[in-house]
């Protein structure tokens, strides 16, 4: 049964081919610039959330300045039951590194849920070149795993990542740092620590992260010097940076951490809510503009089919009369709009891959994005289904209003007006 | 021998635009199986009125219509288009037929719609009613390339196709020539005696009315001789 109103439906559309072209072609331009446009603003939200989120730990272990929970009063039995008011406290010169290291270690590595582990040392020094003298932080870190977790490697655009572990006494110098110095690679400078240690390092490589502030202050050097500018002991660590498998339970493990090994831990989530943001509004312009498109499409198709039932009124007068009912000659204006859609729908998402390529191959190169040579593209299918099932509720709402008009075509009418 | 076939009841019809007029006041009537009935009346007595309600197109109207003893009142759009597919033969007096399709298709479109027989057996059938017309030569010819006098016979062939209880024509040669009237006049009288089939036809032409068996004559929305 249906299948005879499919050959209907294709008849009557293919008798008006031009006219149900150009319709399909606007359901094909707003779907293909709709998932052109929704590929590149992920795109462009993956490449801005990996300039911060690839490189910063899922989880980070660490303990914060902070006074101490437990003032003597309350902990004295005397006082236990009453309310205690305490004012001004001040934080005691706490340790702000990591006890029992390779407890914690032991741990992580048994964790199924975590991908790995990369242990750092983070302080403020000064950096004093010639006269000059400027506030800044230095990092030991662990550069194969930093490398492996966190990418360190690409985003040292002079020197050599590696150097910095077989060199001893050796740095790598944030670039707006680097300049601000005069420092090139193999110049040495001195640190100064908040303690007063003083201690000259080389520069073996400088560092571009695409976040010129952070470049004017970081830099690294490999953990044991750090440990030796500071002073301490070959298990002072700050900071242990976790990445996990699953970045969504990062505040349900930061938790458990916290508890676990009895210090602060804080997730990704917490720490860089105002990227969140920034991703949400670019999904929601693109969502935005792909509605827009289609609706101006959707309008293109109901003028189509408007035209082709004023067009064939005899048609369906006559449908009518030899025992075609209204749901019957509904349906075949619906299966005309649905076949523009699925046609123009399919062809959009395949015009919109090819957008999405020739996108992905402009070549794009910026100095703060080392990594980045071509604009960024994510070809998530999920956008390619969206876009498929956009163009077919859109077809369908368009077809609607027309096909029921038609349904609704007294036959006497027309027969009688001849 | 005398099976009813189609049989009204007092049936009255006014339009309301602009002002109320009555167009048919009390008209009853029956017809059995095998008659060959013509309609003649001037022009303006509501004769293609009648004919839009007998032929369960239009619904708008007072009394009862009954066709195969089944009455057609308070049936739903979809039912009436069943029974119009299942029991009514269509020919008007402009063709009507279908220019996307090819001949034979017009022919078989009903007869799909109908789903009682698979598609080769329709078709087989639409080949039959084309021969029986002496137009199956055309059958592959898209509907626009026939002569006036051929799509006539055509929209016959279609109105045939599911063996209906009745065909219904309004003035099926007012545009025709008077070789072709006489042609169209001769298969509808072969169709009423060789095959039994039951004819109710609306004309001006007198000398088609005079052939047939029964006349019904209309004046001002009445019959006036049946
Ligand atoms: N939609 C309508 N609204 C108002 N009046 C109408 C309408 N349709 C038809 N009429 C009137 O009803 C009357 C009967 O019309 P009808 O078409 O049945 O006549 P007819 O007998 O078939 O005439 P003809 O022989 O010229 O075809 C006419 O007076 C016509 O003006
Ligand atoms: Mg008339």
């Amino acid at each position: 049964m249906s299948s005879l109103l499919i050959k209907i439906a294709k008849e009557l559309l293919l008798a008006r081919w031009k006219q149900t072209l150009v319709a399909a072609i606007g359901v094909t331009f707003s779907i293909s610039m709709f998932v052109a446009l929704l590929s590149f603003m992920n795109g462009l939200n993956d490449l801005l959330d990996g300039l911060i989120l690839n490189r910063t730990a899922h989880v980070r272990i660490y303990n914060e300045i902070k006074p101490s929970k437990n003032q003597a009063i309350n902990l004295s039995s005397q006082f236990q039951k009453s309310h205690n008011f305490i004012n001004s406290i001040k934080s005691s010169s706490s340790r702000l590194s990591i006890y029992n290291t390779e407890h914690i270690f032991e741990i992580l590595d048994k964790d199924k849920r975590v991908l790995g582990y990369a242990p750092k040392i983070s302080a403020q020094v000064f950096f004093t070149y010639g006269t000059l003298a400027i506030t800044g932080a230095i990092n030991g870190i662990d550069v194969t795993a930093e490398s492996k977790l966190f990418s360190f490697k690409d985003y040292v655009t002079a020197g050599n990542a590696a150097d910095l572990k077989n060199v001893p006494n050796s740095i790598i110098l944030g670039k707006g740092l680097a300049e601000k110095l005069m420092a090139n690679i193999g110049d040495v400078v001195q640190i100064n620590t908040t303690d007063g240690n003083l201690m000259p390092l080389k520069v073996v490589g400088v560092f571009q992260s695409g976040l010129q502030d952070l470049d004017k202050v970081q830099s690294y050097s490999s953990i044991a010097t750090a440990q030796k500018l500071m002073g301490k002991s070959n298990n002072y660590l700050t900071d242990i940076q976790v990445k996990l498998i699953d970045i969504k339970q990062a505040p349900k493990i930061a938790k458990e951490y916290a508890a676990l090994f009895d210090c602060d831990a804080e997730d990704i989530q917490t720490a860089n809510s105002q990227f969140e943001t920034g991703s949400t509004v670019r999904t929601i312009i693109s969502y935005s503009v792909g509605v827009v498109l289609l609706i101006v499409a959707g309008f293109g198709i109901y003028n189509i089919l408007n035209m082709l039932i004023y067009e064939k009124m005899d048609t369906i007068a006559i449908l009518k009369a030899t025992g075609f009912s209204g749901s019957d000659v509904k349906k075949i204006f619906i299966y005309i709009a649905l076949s523009i859609g699925i046609f123009g729908g399919l062809l959009g998402v395949l015009f919109g891959f090819g957008f999405s390529v020739i996108i992905d191959n402009i070549p794009f190169n910026t100095p703060s994005l080392p990594t980045i040579k071509t604009f960024p593209i994510n070809y998530k299918a999920l956008y390619y289904l969206i876009g498929i099932v956009f163009s077919l509720v859109t077809t369908y709402m368009a077809g609607f209003f027309p096909a029921r008009k038609a349904s609704k075509i007294d036959p006497v009418n027309i027969i009688r007006g001849k | 021998m005398s099976e009813i076939i189609l049989s009204a009841k007092n049936i009255n019809k006014s339009f309301h635009d602009p002002v109320d007029v009555k167009i048919l006041s009390d008209i009853s009537f029956e017809i059995t199986k095998g008659e060959f009935v013509s309609v003649i009346g001037k022009s303006g007595c509501g004769k293609s009125t009648l004919l839009y309600i007998l032929s369960t197109m239009d619904t708008d109207y007072e009394g009862d219509l009954y066709i195969n003893n089944e009455l057609m009142k308070n049936k739903k759009e979809s039912e009436l288009a069943i029974v119009r597919n299942e029991y009514i033969g269509f020919v008007f007096q402009f063709h009507y037929l279908l220019n996307e399709f090819n001949v034979l298709e017009n022919v078989m479109l009903p007869g799909l719609k109908l789903n009682k027989y698979s598609k080769e057996e329709v078709e087989y059938r639409a080949m039959e009613k084309l021969k029986m017309l002496g137009i199956e030569n055309e059958a592959l010819k898209k509907a626009n390339q026939l002569s006036g006098g051929q799509k006539q016979r055509v929209s016959i062939a279609r109105s045939l196709i599911n063996d209906p209880l009745i065909i219904m024509g309004d003035e099926p040669t007012g545009n025709l020539d008077n070789k072709n009237s006489l042609i169209v006049f001769d298969i509808f009288k072969e169709l009423a005696e060789v095959y039994n089939q039951t004819l109710l036809i609306v004309t001006h032409d007198q000398s088609f009315a005079a052939n047939t068996k029964r006349i019904i004559e209309m004046a001002d929305g009445r019959i006036i001789r049946q």
